[in-house]
């Protein structure tokens, strides 16, 4: 057994709901996380796995259950549970006209890291992601993996414990998620940090994660390593398994209608 | 406070690195003053009123600054879309803080804004009677910057996209400009019009800068601060209450 894996959970959940009006977006999931542990929601388009994050990452308010974070409630301590965590959101959300250590610098100040350790762990991160030589471009001119590994420097930025990623590489190159695998890997095992991550690539899954969840509408339907998953569902891998559990219908997902904003927002930039 | 320092500040470098943006929007005031200021200027001096660019300077000055305050403050919602007020939203600061800081910073691009407007004014003719009280005319300037940020705020917080920004334009934007004696004087008007200017909050501000620039006003200096200040404060605590509010 891994030692790692008798250490104290650093995420506990139970029966957390949350409804939109009347749709159930997550539906009483219950599961707990270990220190250090790199840790898989996995499950189709529109699962709950984004919701469930936002509410433990304080940006949604749960309609009930109880959560815990490094010893914190993110619904009452919630400046305490922010400290505790970075995150790397599923949308890209640097600023894109700023400059690469221009944003690295924004969320250290927000995250008050000292003055005299901000430039030296600016200086680390950006090396360790290699963005140095890129810092004082503006971000609007960075592909998608690069805002990617920016996005994850900045994440790490404030030593946490935790590392949320919610879909972390999509869209993005297989050299590139392998690279930013190879980072976040990295500090998990430098530092001990736990990483929670969604994703609806099952190879992802198997190959990163320690442990894995499957949710789907919104409730956790199997837990466990990944042979774990496939003994429970008598498969022969992970795919299968998870076709099993979650049936083979195909799932639609809302429109985000970036490109439509995006449009919007050159025009709107150009008339003022 | 580093807090609000760092948000400002991202604010006011966003406005100088948008060198085209930033003369785009001196063409509007220009041609406002050009249009306006020659266009009716003869019939104003016929109508024994005097130079019109002299009554006009300062109604143009503000209307720049009623624009850039609410777009600043609207700003937030392209924060929303684009991801960026996740990473504002997440950080351990309190939101307070936040709204503090993005109106801080959308005063002062509004309030550069209104600078840049007072040369063109000077530019096309116009000329303060009393340039000492020039700290003044900028104190009105800087409050209702500060008034239209905190509202452009408030509306933002209660959006989720851009929608119905047209319809705050022609709905809000538009009728406070032109419903405060920006372009016509306030004196002698009829009845129901006289109300309305008396409760757009710009009518003050601009009877202020009025007052201060050229010795030319309808309530006078203390009320005009006054009402200005009120209004200002009352929408810097509405805004935070919308945003406290707000679910990213």
């Amino acid at each position: 057994m891994n030692l790692k894996q008798d250490g104290p959970n650093i995420i506990v959940v139970s029966n957390l709901v949350k409804k939109f009006n009347e749709v159930v977006a997550v539906d009483h999931i219950s599961f707990a996380v270990k220190k250090g542990e790199i840790f898989a929601f996995l499950g189709p388009n529109g699962a709950g796995k984004s919701t469930t994050i936002k509410m433990l990452t304080t940006l949604l308010t749960p309609t009930g259950g109880e959560m815990s974070l490094n010893g914190w409630d993110p619904t009452r301590d919630k400046d305490a549970a922010r400290k505790s965590f970075g995150i790397v959101f599923q949308d890209p959300s640097l600023d894109e006209d700023m400059t690469a250590f221009e944003n690295m610098e924004f969320h250290a100040v927000l995250y008050k890291i000292p003055g005299d350790l901000r430039n030296d762990r600016i200086g680390e991160l950006l090396q360790f992601v290699e963005l140095w030589d890129r810092r004082k471009d503006l971000v609007k001119t960075f592909s998608g993996g690069m805002k990617r590994r920016l996005e994850i420097a900045r994440g790490l930025l404030h030593h946490p414990k935790i590392l949320f990623l919610d879909e972390p590489t999509l869209g993005l190159d297989p050299q590139t998620r392998n690279h930013m695998w190879s980072y976040i890997k990295e500090v998990n095992k430098r530092e001990n940090m736990t990483v929670f991550f969604t994703t609806h690539y099952m190879e992802e899954a198997e190959r990163i994660a320690e442990r894995i969840a499957i949710i789907d509408l919104g409730k956790i339907i199997a837990t466990g390593t990944p042979k774990e998953l496939e003994g429970q569902t008598n498969t022969a891998s992970l795919e299968d398994a998870f076709l099993n559990l979650t049936g083979r219908k195909i799932r639609e997902e809302e429109a985000s209608g970036m490109d439509h904003w995006r449009a919007m927002h050159r025009m709107w930039s150009r008339r003022h | 406070m580093s807090t609000i320092y760092i948000l400002w500040l991202r604010q006011v470098k966003k406005y100088f690195r948008s060198r085209s943006r930033l003369i785009g929007s001196l063409g509007q005031p220009l041609l406002f003053l050009l249009a306006f200021g020659f266009g009716f200027g003869s019939i104003f001096r016929q109508a024994g009123q005097g130079s019109y660019i002299q009554f006009l300077g300062p109604g143009i000055i503000m209307m720049s600054v009623l624009f850039t305050a609410v777009f600043s403050g609207i700003d937030l919602i392209w924060d929303r879309q684009f991801g960026f007020l996740k990473e504002t939203m997440v950080a351990p600061v309190s939101r307070l803080e936040i709204m503090l800081g993005k109106t801080a910073g959308g005063a002062t691009v509004a309030a550069i804004q209104g600078a840049l407007v007072f040369v063109l004014t000077l530019i096309v003719g116009f000329r303060p009677n009393d340039w000492f009280l020039l700290p003044l005319a900028a104190l009105f300037v800087f409050l209702v910057a500060i008034l239209f940020t905190a509202l452009g705020i408030t509306i933002a917080s209660t959006m989720q996209d851009m929608q119905g920004f047209q319809l705050i334009m022609n709905f809000m934007v538009m009728p406070i400009f032109f419903l405060s004696g920006a372009i016509f004087p306030l004196q002698g008007l009829p009845f129901v019009m006289d109300i309305v200017t008396r409760l757009d909050p710009l009518t003050y501000g601009i009877d202020g800068l009025r007052e201060a620039l050229t010795s030319v006003g309808k309530f006078g200096i203390a009320t005009d601060l006054a009402v200005i200040t009120i209004i200002a404060a009352f929408f810097v605590v509405l805004g935070s209450y919308f945003f406290e509010r707000i679910e990213a």
